[in-house]
């Protein structure tokens, strides 16, 4: 470029030297515009990718957020022994057993006193019932059972509303539509109005959706039988899969010779990676359910089928993050006198151990997103109560967001968009935390 | 290599240590092949005790091939055999019943490239004496790593951060380092590979004064590019050429009154 900055003018220069140069100054500019196209194309990618992210979390979280408020109604129950226990029994045992509809009872009684009508006016006590989640017996007789000593006093009951009354408290179905197609009619809406001005009608948060198993009530329906489930097959995954995974990957990648066995091996695990997980769900179906005979529908099976979708994921990031570590370091290792064993674990593996977590984590939250193979082995029943053990029937949370999204109410919509929030947030804190194992480990050389 | 080169007959010619020192290693007839390729035909050398012996040659003659048969480093390679037999003290060091983790507590190695471990300064030169279990006690332990820094003349360098990582040295004191590491485990022979390959001048001379420290005690075998090198570190030299052992013999006599002419011809730069 020095030749460029000569003060002499373009005339006094040779022919050929103003020739080549001009043949540089084209030849640079169109790298420059080559190299501003490219970057403009990237910019373009990258902003297009983040759009549709936002988009997508926008959708999602506009739809969802709702779900996390919930519609109660607080009223002042008398817990009456005459009704509850009208043989004087109150074990638990006792308080669960009998005409269930004895607790509607003392609700209607609760709603008679809060809106202070006529004990003998059957309308206007079932206008006020409709308002409650048809739960609500249930949910009173299981509050008693865990704590009779409730059983004599009156303390305040914070009731579900309906998912359609919850709906209408949110403005999520419209209010302005003719009455005969509205589910909350006009003498709905003038007792939920009172029932604000009173103060007795509320959002609060939504600790069902959390706690709660399946329902066919909205109101009653929350992912905890799911989170459970799928905490539990996490951990199978993990116990599983990363001892397998890790050790198989040792082996082939530090101790095998390399033969045709081996190369077989290896191909035949990139192509397990790419094999549609449908397709283990079928697997697990013939393999653990009808020739172990394990329990259908249980979070060890759901686990197990998942270590086998995840082991070659684990098995390939592990395999590069040893092939990465620097032979000089097993040179070093073994020209000490350490057998290869004490090399790979002493040295190898500590170095390696950055993207083994890294690869063990997107395996993980690879199987958590994973539906197809758990409905292939009956992961999407109703179920009520937490399973107590991996042997439990469960479900999975994207079952449950595979089964809510299918119900038609309003309330189960946006359930279904909250569900997707509860595994998108477990998702990226298993990413935190592989964020952080990985800067535990990470070590300069 | 073509067949026709393979059976050109080279004799090895040795002139005997005018020192009188005991030979340490004993090799003879030395082949090694990787896959169909032969990278050394037959080499035949002894190694004197407390000495040390370069071995020179243009790159590619098989140098590093033969150091890696003294501790059996070729065993890792995949489809590298070796033949002959190679001697460490009359035992046999491919003897199948000899555990070569033992072998190479016997024969240290330093490398071309300084590859401590990530690791602490005192865990890197503690290391070897843990998994041999050459310490009884915390207080043994520490006085091994202490004594080898100074034999490896580190210590002073680093006596302030030895639990600092023994990555973060200069590159010549990275491989003093490994030098420490070595000798930590009480090796009789180390074997070096180009040990100065990638310093610079004034580190590469604190490692020849300190190589010239460590005959006393160690025999040390030294692969170098550098003839130099050789002249001013070893007590004996032996020059490499195609896979075949040359010439051995005292250092002054190689460089000064080499036997063979190929010997001439490299030293004097004609080719390499
Ligand atoms: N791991 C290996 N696999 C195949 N060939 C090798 C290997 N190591 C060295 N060689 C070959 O053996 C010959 C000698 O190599 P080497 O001993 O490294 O030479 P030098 O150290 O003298 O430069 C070379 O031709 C080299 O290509
Ligand atoms: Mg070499």
């Amino acid at each position: 470029m020095t030749d460029r900055a000569l003060p002499l003018p373009p005339s006094q220069l040779s022919g050929p030297d103003v020739r080549k140069i001009s043949r540089i100054d084209i030849g640079l500019k169109r790298r420059y515009a080559a190299e501003r196209r490219f970057r403009t194309f990237g910019l373009m990618a990258v902003a297009l990718a983040l759009t549709f992210l936002a988009l997508l979390f926008g959708s999602i979280v506009l739809r969802g957020y709702t779900a996390f408020q919930q519609t109660r109604i607080t009223m002042i129950v008398d817990f009456d022994p005459a009704i509850i226990a009208p043989d004087g029994d109150r074990s638990p045992a006792a308080i669960m057993s009998g005409n269930a509809f004895r607790f509607d009872d003392l609700i209607a009684a609760a709603l008679v006193r809060t809106l202070e009508i006529d004990p003998n006016d059957e309308d206007a006590l079932y206008d006020g019932l409709d308002l409650l989640s048809k739960g609500s017996g249930p949910m009173l007789r299981s509050m008693i059972a865990a704590d009779p000593t409730l059983i004599g006093t009156k303390k305040a009951v914070a009731f579900y509303a309906t998912g359609d009354v919850d709906s209408f408290v949110k403005g999520t179905i419209p209010a302005d539509v003719p009455e005969s197609q509205r589910l909350i009619k006009d003498k709905h809406i003038v007792l939920i109005d009172r029932l604000k001005a009173d103060g007795a009608l509320r959002l609060a948060f939504n600790t069902a959706l959390f706690t709660n198993g399946a329902s066919t009530r909205p109101e009653m329906a929350g992912v905890g039988v799911a989170l459970v489930g799928s905490l539990y097959m996490m951990l199978v995954v993990l116990v599983l899969s990363l001892p397998l995974g890790v050790a198989g990957s040792i082996y082939l990648e530090e101790f095998a010779p390399k033969n045709r066995w081996t190369d077989l091996i290896e191909v035949n695990i990139n192509n397990l990676a790419a094999v549609p997980s449908i397709v283990y769900g079928l697997l697990g179906l013939a393999v653990f359910i009808n020739f172990a005979h394990l329990p259908r529908s249980a979070s060890l099976v759901g686990g197990l089928v998942l270590t086998l979708t995840t082991l070659p994921t684990i098995i390939i990031a592990t395999r590069a993050a040893l092939k990465a570590v620097p032979p000089s370091i097993r040179e070093a290792g073994l020209g000490i006198g350490a057998s290869k064993m004490q090399t790979v674990f002493h040295h190898v593996l500590p170095l390696a151990m950055p993207g083994v977590l890294t690869g063990t984590i997107i395996g993980l939250a690879h199987a958590l997103g994973e539906t197809a193979p758990l409905l292939m082995i009956g992961m999407k029943a109703f179920i009520v109560d937490y399973p107590s053990t991996p042997l439990d029937p469960a479900t999975a949370l994207p079952t449950q967001i595979y089964m809510w999204a299918t119900e038609p109410e309003r309330a189960f919509t946006e359930r279904t968009s909250a569900a997707i929030i509860v595994l998108l947030a477990f998702l990226l804190a298993m990413n935190s935390i592989a964020i952080l194992l990985r800067r535990a480990f990470e070590r300069r050389w | 290599m073509s067949a026709v080169q393979a059976t050109v007959p080279f004799e090895t010619v040795r002139t005997p240590d005018a020192a009188g020192r005991p030979i340490k290693i004993h090799t003879r007839n030395v082949k090694v092949t990787y896959g169909q390729k032969q990278a050394l035909h037959g080499v035949s050398i002894d190694i004197a005790e407390k000495a040390v012996t370069a071995f020179i040659g243009p790159s590619g003659c098989g140098k590093s091939t033969f150091l890696r048969c003294i501790n059996r480093m070729n065993d890792t390679i995949a489809g590298a055999r070796v033949e002959g037999t190679i001697t460490l003290d009359d035992q046999d060091v491919y003897d199948p019943d000899l555990d070569v983790v033992e072998l190479r507590a016997r024969v240290g190695m330093v490398f071309q490239k300084p590859n401590p471990f990530p690791k602490s300064i005192f865990d890197n030169v503690a290391y070897g004496p843990r998994i041999h279990g050459l310490a009884r006690s915390k207080a043994d332990l520490e006085e091994i790593v202490v004594t080898s820094l100074q034999k490896a003349s580190l210590f002073n360098e680093v006596k302030d951060r030895l639990t600092e990582p023994g990555t973060g040295l200069s590159g010549g004191q990275q491989q003093r380092l490994c030098i420490a590491r070595a000798i930590a485990v009480s090796p009789e022979v180390i074997l070096m590979d180009e040990p100065c390959s990638a310093l610079d001048p004034i580190a590469t001379a604190k490692i020849e004064e300190l190589i010239d420290e460590l005959r006393a005690n160690f025999t040390i075998v030294i692969v170098t590019h550098s003839m130099q090198q050789a002249a001013r570190v070893s007590q004996r030299t032996a020059f490499f050429h195609l896979g075949h052992l040359i010439e051995e013999g005292p250092t002054d006599h190689v460089f000064t009154n080499p036997l063979e002419q190929r010997t001439l011809d490299y030293i004097t730069g004609r080719f390499g």
